[in-house]
């Protein structure tokens, strides 16, 4: 260990532990600082919220029940998924990762005494546990005054919703590290935001509940990664099943299985980009 | 020296149009040095449109008819509603960034050039990818405007223009009053959002399926209801399903003028109440 390194890092064996604590903290209090933007946020996706129940409260008028869901599903859905929108981040803002690989900053990073994929998720989750606190709670509870949500009763099950939220998180973060690590390939990664913010919403089923799709298009967007961003947390709110059945355990599973996949890629990625690319000059 | 002062006249008036333009000019040719870029942004922004006009189709696929609307009428007041808002956020969408201008002091250089400062903040990094946007939703338009039973009049087709026109006009000073907000509080940018890219998404479904409060609110205090809902009303001949008089299908063009001029008194509003950050 270096001993440049402040005393409280000298320990061997907790100081990778003890820099992500550290990194996911200051990534918390970092978005404490916007409160107005924060509440703009809370204030449109509320708006959004309405606007989109409004919508599936005219169409489960006309047509009472589409494919298992009623209307009270599709507006929880509908709440559901606003409320994700800040901690997921999947229609932005891309993480400043991409901004360094272009500059070159991204060689700063690497010569971090920790991983670059850890570093920059213990950043990304205080984002995201500060976003659950302050956006997604008041959005749900807004939902709940205006509509007739179908939100769990139990203790438990909020257990199982909050570990659904969790790992959709992880799974959100995995793509879009992957986004951004293909920075080290093509420099420029607007581009590959420009078509995955706007897919990955439609597969999370945050533009309309996966099950109103066709059910080809709706089978396979539900096997895809995104739709352990939003659409199966939903099914944990609501108690339903997901794509593999056995309630809550089945979309649990494939939420695990796909963000265990995902880092193990955007780490294999990362090691890939290391050794064979230059980084840019600063 | 009659003739003089008339140039003089037309000068002030010709002259903000024109800075626009070669503003606007001089950034196009800017993005067109990346050429791929601009490309698949363009391709980016022209999905987002799209999926958007899917979304709608699913939606009447599923309800057959929505508020008396059919799936082709439907279309029709997503496509308007679209094209009306695609062809204000290419022209004035940049205004939403005015708090970036405002924080960094970018704001004090437009102030002290020549050229109108509304000009210059509506024309910076002009992007052209939001024609995108505007593509899907004139194609979108045109096959509902074909597949809709409208019983064509001279009338109708003089009017189509205008109530485009007008729609756009009313689109672009929501923009611009939203952004004027944030002359008072810089980082708002957020909250009118959920009136400007909210009104869009409010607009693309036929108006009654909303409150009463809320069609009462964007007919009467933002007039979003005259962006598409009103036009696609008068073109089918349909009578208000939400009780509203008939009369106000053909505001549209009083619309836009009235909502241009509040625009423009919040613009001047916020200008002199802005102080500059000192930076």
């Amino acid at each position: 260990m270096p001993d440049f390194l402040p005393c409280t890092f000298r320990n061997r064996d907790s100081f990778p532990v003890r820099v992500y604590t550290e990194v996911y903290v200051r990534g918390l209090r970092r978005r404490s600082t916007y409160r107005a933007a924060t509440l703009g946020g809370l204030f449109t996706n509320t708006v959004f919220g309405c606007i989109n129940a409004a919508v599936m409260l005219a169409l489960f008028a006309a047509r009472p029940e589409i494919n298992g869901y009623d209307a009270e599903d599709a507006v929880t859905q509908v709440f559901v998924c606003q409320a994700l929108l800040g901690v997921v981040a999947v229609m932005g803002p891309p993480l400043e990762l991409g901004e360094r690989i272009r500059s070159g900053d991204v060689g700063t990073d690497l010569l971090r005494p920790v991983s670059l994929l850890g570093w920059w998720l213990a950043e990304d989750l205080g984002r995201a546990s500060f976003n659950l606190l302050f956006r997604s709670a008041p959005i749900l509870g807004a939902g709940a005054l205006l509509f007739d949500l179908r939100l769990p009763g139990e203790a438990g099950r909020w257990l199982l919703v909050l570990t659904s939220v969790a790992l959709a998180a992880l799974v959100s973060f995995a793509l879009r590290y992957l986004y951004e690590v293909a920075g080290f390939w093509l420099l420029d990664t607007r581009g590959v935001w420009a078509v995955m913010g706007v897919f990955g919403p439609v597969a999370a089923g945050m533009l309309i509940p996966l099950p109103l799709f066709p059910p080809g298009v709706s089978d396979v967007l539900r096997t895809l990664p995104w739709a352990s961003i939003a659409q199966i947390p939903t099914e944990i709110v609501l108690g339903k099943d997901g794509l593999l059945g056995e309630g809550a355990a089945g979309g649990l599973l494939l939420q695990a299985t796909w963000a265990a996949l995902l880092l193990a890629l955007g780490a294999w990625a990362t090691s890939r980009a290391t050794r064979r690319v230059v980084v840019q000059g600063g | 020296m009659a003739d003089t002062s008339f140039r003089q006249a037309a000068d002030s008036v010709l002259w903000p149009l024109r800075s626009y333009l070669l503003l606007a000019r001089t950034w196009m040719r800017a993005q067109a040095q990346y050429p791929v870029s601009l490309l698949l942004t363009a391709l980016g922004t022209g999905l987002a449109a799209v999926s958007e006009i899917l979304a709608v189709l699913v939606v009447f696929d599923h309800a057959g008819v929505l508020a008396g609307f059919t799936v082709a009428e439907g279309l029709l007041l997503a496509g308007t509603a679209n094209l009306a808002f695609g062809c204000a956020d290419l022209l004035m969408g940049a205004v939403e960034r005015l708090g970036v201008h405002i924080r960094a002091g970018s704001l004090d250089t437009m102030l002290v050039r020549p050229v109108p400062p509304l000009v210059q903040l509506a024309t910076d990094h002009f992007a052209l990818r939001r024609l995108g946007k505007i593509v899907p939703a004139a194609v979108t338009t045109g096959a509902a405007l074909h597949l809709c039973d409208i019983d064509w009049t001279l009338g109708k087709v003089l009017m189509l223009p205008v109530l485009l026109v007008s729609g756009t006009a009313v689109a672009a000073s929501v923009w611009v009053a939203g952004a004027c907000v944030q002359f008072f509080a810089t980082d708002s940018r957020d909250a009118a959002n959920s009136l400007t890219y909210g009104g869009q998404a409010l607009t693309e479904y036929p108006l009654a399926i909303y409150a009463k409060e809320v069609v009462l609110a964007v007919t009467f205090a933002v007039p979003l209801a005259f962006v598409g809902w009103q036009p696609v009303l008068y073109l089918l001949d349909r009578p208000d399903p939400t009780g509203l008089p008939d009369a106000l299908r053909l505001a549209p063009p009083l619309v836009a003028l009235v909502s241009c001029a509040a625009a423009a008194l919040l613009w001047r509003l916020g200008l002199r109440h802005y102080r500059s950050t000192g930076s």
